[in-house]
């Protein structure tokens, strides 16, 4: 259906002149309708075709933004720190006193970190079913990073392929110390995806101690998850492979054995059918007894393991990491990396994301309808790409009016 | 001194210029340094004072690098403090200003001295801080609460209604309570403390406290991370101010050798110039025969290499002569004996009897203080050999490739129990470049047979920084385990004194 590269310069060169939102992203990046530091001292670097790729990039304006943009026509560009000086300057301040300041919290969540268990898809591919995977974790992240800290510009953004990408902007967030951010994502991490076919493990909990209070809420929320994704959807444990893994975690050897015998050698039973088995062996040990516990424990780390949110630590700890820009183009998929709304987040739809080609069509069709020859600086109003713009551009409203509303406060107090 | 030219750096406090020999000036054990010292001081005293703190920071740092525990760091530390900088509760009865003055004013100083680059400012910023956490630690609780009340730490009260609100989720993180009144009366006497999580970002990794909005919520038990975050931003803040100023203080030259002194000590994780138990009272007398054996059993690595080379070459430059030559005078090599072996040496070598005679015994007998300006230099320490930009005299872990410094490990120490297995961790310290970590680890491993455990170092915990602190302690161990073995009656009362 695409006939469009989205590899090919030209195409992406009209991608970013006709449709990229260069004063939302500008707006959503400055906080302000004049440059501030926030813009001019960021970095942006660009991934050219043949992976070139150029750093330390930095712009007064977002005019200027634009222009080199179109001019180099990047596969796409990532978005980087707030340094002490201009970017671009880099190599004539002195190397101690060029430093990243200010970042937004960023967080990315990637579906390759579900391989191990996922049962639908492998590597790069993602369907709607997998998609129930970042579902869950964008619910858990974005409740408990509102609730727990505080924070409310949260903007997610699909990554174009199979992850998602999760923005924070608030003020504090911008200035978190590299240590403050580890100790966030250490807040956060609950589990640790294994590798190759391992399932990971739960590291939140010390021994047998009850979980602490952040993740029972968020247990709580995954139990429905876990019954929906894993249990029916994804039917983890029907294959042998499947039941095996869960088996593995079961810290009670002849409960485990006695399930063993009876899923291999018995009549198929669904996930559904052996999770109830697992419950009803766990039942067979009285109240009270240590056993109880322990297996209980056990089932709820099951849970976690399977459901919450399986980040990628090392993008959040530091400041200086770069990532990709919202609204570029993925150059595989060629589908373009759109805001998401977490209240719709079941919704959505990774194949349903216009791609570069579309776009571009759509654009063609609106064109020869109104036939005034002028080109427009918004013309991704007349495609399919206007419902994320307008994600974006009210999300960075609302940042706008916070800082318009805090200076009006620092104006009238004195500190 | 720091009235003229560091004003600026400072939020002043008028009052506080006044003399006041009594409590008043420190009412606490505890420092936040917020205030510089306002008064005039004697460029000894300051010398000494900073000179004191940074024995005790050496410590701080090495006892890291050497992963002690931290119940370790903190008894090695306070084992040094007594010794070197002591710091009594107010019940003591010592003279508690004094003693608090000079913690006040060396820490100033080495504030001077560590503030001029990104690296220096943070290892201190980190020593400083475990200090201030040992302090916190072991200080008295009542002096301790009244510490942290005379301070504003911008913390909010919870209130009961708040308190009950959240019970559920403050509750759970009790744990270790056997059962659930104990558990509710220890929940109804705590106080809560409201502050931003980010001021308490190492109970947050940790999942010690409970967050809503951004607010973590400290039990009063976990105050002391508060105490600790503020102590080290407000240190670091100051240096970043502290730094600002000091090309102002450049004027006074009686104080830039001293901090870049200083400075340079704090680098080479050196304490300070090891004192020889005066080499007069030294009764065994080392004669030049005894030099070679010695050299196997005794000498650190950077000796053993001259040692070595010597042998290897029957000559050795100037510096590497200097350099050892001292070594062995401070040994305990009298001049006689050491004409006698330099010339030994030089058997084989194109220095025939009258060029030695003419050229290097006036050398030797030089520095030994017996010619020309007749000084009696000390031995190098190892901050002076890690100073040396020369491989051939220098300290061998800090300038030998880590394959040459591997070699030359093994066959310098297998005879005595080192093994490739310990080059892992020792390499290791040398790339932290830790040099005088790395060596003393050697020392530890190389006498474990005389009863000396990991982290021990040369007694008391000490790392080695000096080469004559490194063989004198390996030769009087030797000596111990001789005199126990053949007397057994006289080790006890040696181990009584």
């Amino acid at each position: 259906m695409d006939d469009l590269d989205a590899s090919s310069p030209e195409v992406m060169r009209t991608f970013y002149r006709r449709l990229y939102p260069f004063k939302s992203i500008f707006n959503w990046l400055n906080h302000q309708p004049v440059p501030t530091r926030l813009f001019t001292h960021r970095e942006f670097s660009f991934t050219l075709p043949q992976d070139v790729y150029l750093r330390y990039n930095s712009f007064n304006t977002v005019e200027d933004l634009k222009k080199q943009v179109c001019l180099l026509a990047p596969t796409r560009f990532e978005i980087g720190p707030v340094y002490t000086a201009r970017p671009k300057d880099k190599k004539t301040v002195r190397p101690g006193a060029f430093k990243p300041l200010q970042r937004e919290l960023v967080f990315d969540i990637d579906m390759t970190d579900y391989d191990s268990i996922r049962t639908c898809c492998k590597d790069a591919a993602i369907c709607k079913r997998c998609w129930g995977f970042i579902a869950a974790a964008v619910r858990v992240l974005d409740t408990s990073i509102r609730d727990q800290f505080g924070y409310q510009h949260l903007l997610w953004v699909y990554s174009g392929r199979r992850g998602i990408h999760l923005w924070i902007s608030d003020k504090e967030a911008l200035s978190l110390t590299d240590e403050q951010r580890r100790a966030l994502v250490n807040w956060m991490m609950a589990v640790q995806p294994g590798k190759g076919k391992e399932v990971g493990k739960v590291i939140a909990r010390s021994g047998t101690k009850p979980l602490p209070p952040c993740l029972q809420f968020a247990l709580s929320e995954l139990a429905e998850v876990f019954s929906d994704i894993i249990l029916n959807d994804q039917d983890c444990f029907g294959s042998e492979e499947g039941y095996d893994a869960l088996l593995h975690l079961i810290p009670d050897s002849k409960v485990a054995e006695n399930l063993r015998e009876k899923w291999s050698t018995g009549p198929y039973r669904t996930s559904e059918d052996k999770w109830s088995d697992l419950k009803n062996q766990i039942k067979k040990y009285p109240k009270g007894t240590s056993q109880r516990p322990i297996l209980t424990s056990a089932m709820e780390d099951i849970i976690l393991l399977y459901t919450y949110p399986r980040l990628d630590a090392e993008v959040s700890k530091h400041r200086n990491h770069l990532l990709k820009a919202p609204f570029c183009v993925h150059p595989k998929t060629g589908r373009v990396c759109v805001p998401v709304d977490p209240s719709l987040i079941d919704d959505f739809d990774p194949e349903m994301v216009p791609t570069v080609g579309q776009l571009l069509r759509e654009l063609d069709a609106a064109g020869s309808q109104n036939e005034n020859g002028m080109e427009h600086h918004s013309d991704w109003e007349s495609t399919s790409l206007k419902p994320y713009v307008d994600i974006i551009t009210k999300h960075a409203q609302s940042l706008m009016e916070d800082v318009r509303r805090g200076k009006r406060e620092t104006d009238t107090t004195t500190w | 001194m720091f009235k003229g030219s560091h004003k600026p750096a400072f939020s002043n406090d008028a009052s506080l210029q006044v003399e006041n020999h009594g409590t008043a000036q420190y009412p606490f054990r505890l420092n936040f340094y917020d205030k510089p010292p306002l008064y005039d001081v004697t460029i000894e005293d300051l010398e000494i004072c900073a000179l004191d703190r940074l024995r005790i920071l050496a410590e701080i740092e090495s006892s890291a690098a050497r992963n002690r525990s931290w119940e370790e760091t903190k008894s090695f530390t306070m084992a040094q403090c007594s010794k070197y900088l002591p710091l009594n509760a107010n019940s003591a009865r010592t003279d508690l200003h004094s003693e608090r003055r000079k913690d006040h004013l060396g820490h100033f100083v080495l504030r001077l001295a560590f503030c001029r680059s990104e690296d220096l400012r943070r290892r201190f910023i980190k020593a400083e801080s475990t200090l201030f956490r040992i302090r916190f630690e072991t200080d008295d609780g009542q002096e301790r609460r009244q510490f942290l009340s005379s301070r504003e730490f911008r913390w909010t009260a919870v209130d009961n209604a708040e308190k009950e609100k959240y019970k559920a989720e403050l509750k759970a993180n009790y744990q270790g309570f056997r059962n659930e009144d104990d558990k509710e009366r220890a929940f109804a006497q705590e106080n809560y403390y409201k502050v931003r999580w980010t001021r308490v970002p190492d109970l947050v990794e940790k999942r010690k406290v409970f967050l809503k909005g951004g607010w973590a919520y400290v039990p009063s038990r976990d105050q002391s991370s508060i105490a600790y975050q503020e102590f080290e931003d407000q240190l670091g803040n100051a240096l970043q101010m502290t730094a600002k100023a000091l090309p102002r203080l450049d004027e006074d030259n009686r104080l830039l050798p001293i901090l870049n002194n200083l400075s340079q000590g704090f680098v080479a994780g050196v304490s300070s110039d090891w004192v020889a138990p005066s080499s007069e009272g030294n009764e065994d007398q080392v004669r030049a025969e005894m030099v070679d054996e010695l050299a196997q059993k005794h000498f650190p690595l950077c000796m053993r290499n001259l040692h070595q080379n010597l042998k290897k070459d029957h000559h050795l430059k100037h510096f590497e002569r200097l350099t050892y030559g001292l070594f062995l005078k401070v040994l305990g090599l009298s001049v006689e004996e050491a004409i006698i072996f330099w010339r030994k040496s030089f058997v084989g070598s194109h220095v025939k009897d009258d060029k030695f005679n003419k050229e290097y015994k006036y050398n030797i007998r030089h520095s030994y203080g017996l010619e020309g300006r007749r000084a009696n230099y000390p031995a190098k320490s190892c901050q002076q050999l890690l100073m040396a930009e020369s491989s051939s005299y220098g300290c061998p872990y800090r300038n030998f490739s880590p394959e040459n410094l591997q070699s030359a490990l093994l066959s310098a120490y297998s005879s005595q129990g080192l093994t490739s297995s310990d080059l892992p961790e020792i390499m290791q310290t040398v790339s932290a470049r830790h040099y005088h970590v790395a060596c003393t680890r050697v020392f530890e491993t190389t006498h474990a047979k005389s009863g000396v455990k990991r982290g021990e170092g040369v007694g008391a915990g000490e790392s080695v920084t000096h080469p004559n602190q490194y063989a004198t302690k390996s030769m009087e161990m030797e000596k111990q385990r001789k005199d126990s073995m053949d007397v057994k009656a006289e080790m006890e009362m040696e181990v009584d004194l």
